[in-house]
């Protein structure tokens, strides 16, 4: 079976790949939705083809399969239009599924729970990298407020952080906020 | 109690009108609280609502005519009781190709005849058959460029590609040079030109001058069992529809729309067709254009019959879809007048008497039929001249060479 994924980003694409090759399918191309790839895909004729629903090309790809006498008469979005779990699992994930017409639905299935759980693990791993880039911005952000404290005020570091913290709890802010407005004032003030 | 109501758009100038109803407290009025997603394709949009992970949608017209027919994928009885605006396309061109075209860009708007015969023979001049760039196949946009084309003999499966594109992707499309010209809904007519690559060839408006648009569409059952959501909607749609058409709001509804969560484009881009005024080209002065989109003016939301017919008919007509009586039909029903008249009987907007008129009939503001109120319609003539007759859609059709 060959399967096709449609995909800008690098990364969720691999994962994707990662999961199908692991289940044991092995004929998987990556095409990314930019310039000729109706055309591309055209000549690859795959079975099923995977994409991000949230792709601003899938009306692109749609009107392809609409016209295309490469593959015939396809396709019907999602593997079983009566599977309403199943179809609200891969429109919350993100998926979008095309496949060929008289592919049988036992043989496709398993490739879409793959892609369903592959592209929420890939979210899942995009929210921890965004939540560890945060808590790195925000560190870098207290270290400075800290410093501008432990110089203006000849404060020890660990005395410096009590005083962000408890200035935070009585405002009820994130320390990160409070390091943030000292860090402007202080720019505004001219200091360091 | 609130009812929370999901709606799905795309990011368009003419999502205004569910935009300011909810930032604008006229939902909250309501006791609706709606929470409008950003969709990136049709595509996406269509399966959102008809999968039922939205109750409604801002969508093509004639894509909710399709899905109804079951022409575009899972097929799903959809229902428009509401229009959210009328025009508001543009067709630009790149540069190079709209320099074999009458060289003044205004001059081009004002006469869409003697340009679509000038545009005949540019085909003939270009490197390649011409590419140009359509939202969908089944939007009002392509419906009304082959309407245009067929005018002078240009047959839109043969002589040109259409190329479906999203509107967000155009811009960088024509730059590249994937695409020789694209028809889209602002602002990115409007951003195409302001980058320099493209100017105006043509716009919706001087094509039919009151050119069915976007609709609100919900899933039929929906529709039927949730009757008093709906006209609590309804009623809030209209007022927010009322705001947008008034000048002195412009300015704070291009800030609106300005905003990432909506269309993500700059304001006074935005701003310029809200207002009524086009450039044509870039550093060209601004040619005026006040019914370039209406949002409520009138009756603009009302979903008159013979505008679906009007959509059945091209469908037919471009091969799209087999006609029959029971087709017919059901492309009618997708309109719901009813339901508008249910929702909005209260309210102090004018009423029309029908469901259905000669579409392309009127050539002056003209005062017709309301149940209370005054409507006066503007005038809706296709540029050729032709009248549809929603009661004689074979004789109109007989009427086209194609």
């Amino acid at each position: 079976m060959r399967i096709v994924i449609i995909d800008d980003s690098g990364l969720r694409a691999t994962v994707l790949e990662e999961g199908l090759r692991e289940a044991g399918y092995d004929d998987i191309h990556i095409v990314p939705p930019r310039g000729a790839f109706v055309a591309r895909l055209e000549r690859m004729a795959p079975d099923v083809v995977l994409m991000d629903l949230g792709s601003p090309s899938r009306d692109t790809l749609e009107e392809m399969l609409t016209v295309s006498r490469a593959l015939a008469r396809p396709i019907a979005m999602f593997v079983d239009q009566s599977d309403e779990a199943m179809i609200g699992a891969a429109i919350d994930a993100g998926v979008s599924a095309y496949v060929v017409d008289g592919l049988r639905k036992e043989r496709v299935k398993p490739v879409l729970e793959l892609a369903v759980r592959r592209f929420n693990a890939f979210s899942r791993m995009q929210t921890e990298l965004e939540e560890a880039r945060t808590a790195l911005a925000d560190r870098k952000v207290i270290d400075r407020a800290k410093s501008i404290l432990m110089n203006q005020r000849a404060l020890s570091e660990q005395d410096a952080y009590a005083l962000l913290r408890s200035t935070a709890m009585n405002q009820g802010k994130k320390i990160a906020e409070v390091a943030q407005a000292l860090i402007t004032a202080s720019d505004l003030l001219g200091g360091v | 109690m609130t009812t929370n109501l999901r709606i799905a758009f795309l990011p368009l100038n003419d999502v205004a009108v569910l935009a300011a109803a909810r930032e604008r407290g006229f939902a909250e009025e309501e006791g609706l609280a709606l929470d409008l997603v950003r969709t990136t394709s049709w595509a996406t949009l269509r399966d959102r609502l008809v999968y039922g992970q939205v109750q409604a949608a801002h969508m093509l017209a004639p894509l909710a005519v399709a899905v109804t027919l079951g022409l575009s994928q899972q097929p799903a009885a959809l229902a428009a009781p509401f229009k959210l605006g009328v025009n508001g396309n543009m067709l630009v061109m790149a540069k190079d190709f709209a320099a074999a075209l009458a060289p003044d860009p205004a001059a081009r708007l004002a006469d869409p005849l003697g340009t679509a015969h000038d545009f005949a023979a540019a085909i003939g001049l270009w490197r390649r058959k011409p590419i140009i760039g359509v939202v969908h196949r089944f939007s009002s946009h392509a419906l009304m460029l082959r309407y245009w084309l067929a005018s002078a003999g240009i047959d839109p499966d043969r002589d040109v590609v259409l190329r479906v594109l999203p509107p967000s992707l155009t811009v960088e499309a024509i730059h590249a040079g994937e695409i020789d010209g694209f028809i889209a809904g602002e602002p990115w007519g409007s951003a195409a030109i302001e980058s320099g690559r493209a100017e105006a060839v043509a716009i919706g408006q001087r094509i039919w001058q009151r050119g069915v648009e976007k609709v609100l569409a919900f899933r039929e059952p929906w529709l039927e069992e949730n009757p008093e959501t709906t006209d609590r909607l309804l009623r809030a749609l209209a007022r927010a529809a009322v705001w947008c058409d008034e000048p002195d709001n412009r300015e704070a509804l291009a800030d609106i729309l300005a905003d990432p969560r909506y269309v993500g484009q700059p304001s006074d881009l935005i701003l310029r067709t809200l207002s009524g005024t086009i450039v044509p080209r870039a550093g060209d002065a601004a040619v005026s254009c006040p019914d370039f989109v209406l949002f409520s003016r009138e009756a603009t939301p009302f979903p008159w019959r013979s505008q679906a017919l009007w959509i059945y008919s091209q469908l037919v007509r471009w091969n799209m879809v087999e006609p029959s009586a029971e087709t017919e039909a059901r492309a009618a029903a997708v309109f719901r007048p009813d339901v508008y008249r249910r929702a909005l009987a209260g309210s102090d907007l004018p009423m029309p008497g029908a469901s259905m008129k000669l579409e392309g009939a009127v050539g002056a503001p003209l005062g017709v039929g309301s149940r209370k109120g005054d409507l006066l319609l503007g005038p809706d003539r296709f540029f050729d001249g032709r009248v549809f007759d929603p009661e004689r859609i074979e004789d109109y059709l007989a009427g086209f060479a194609r």
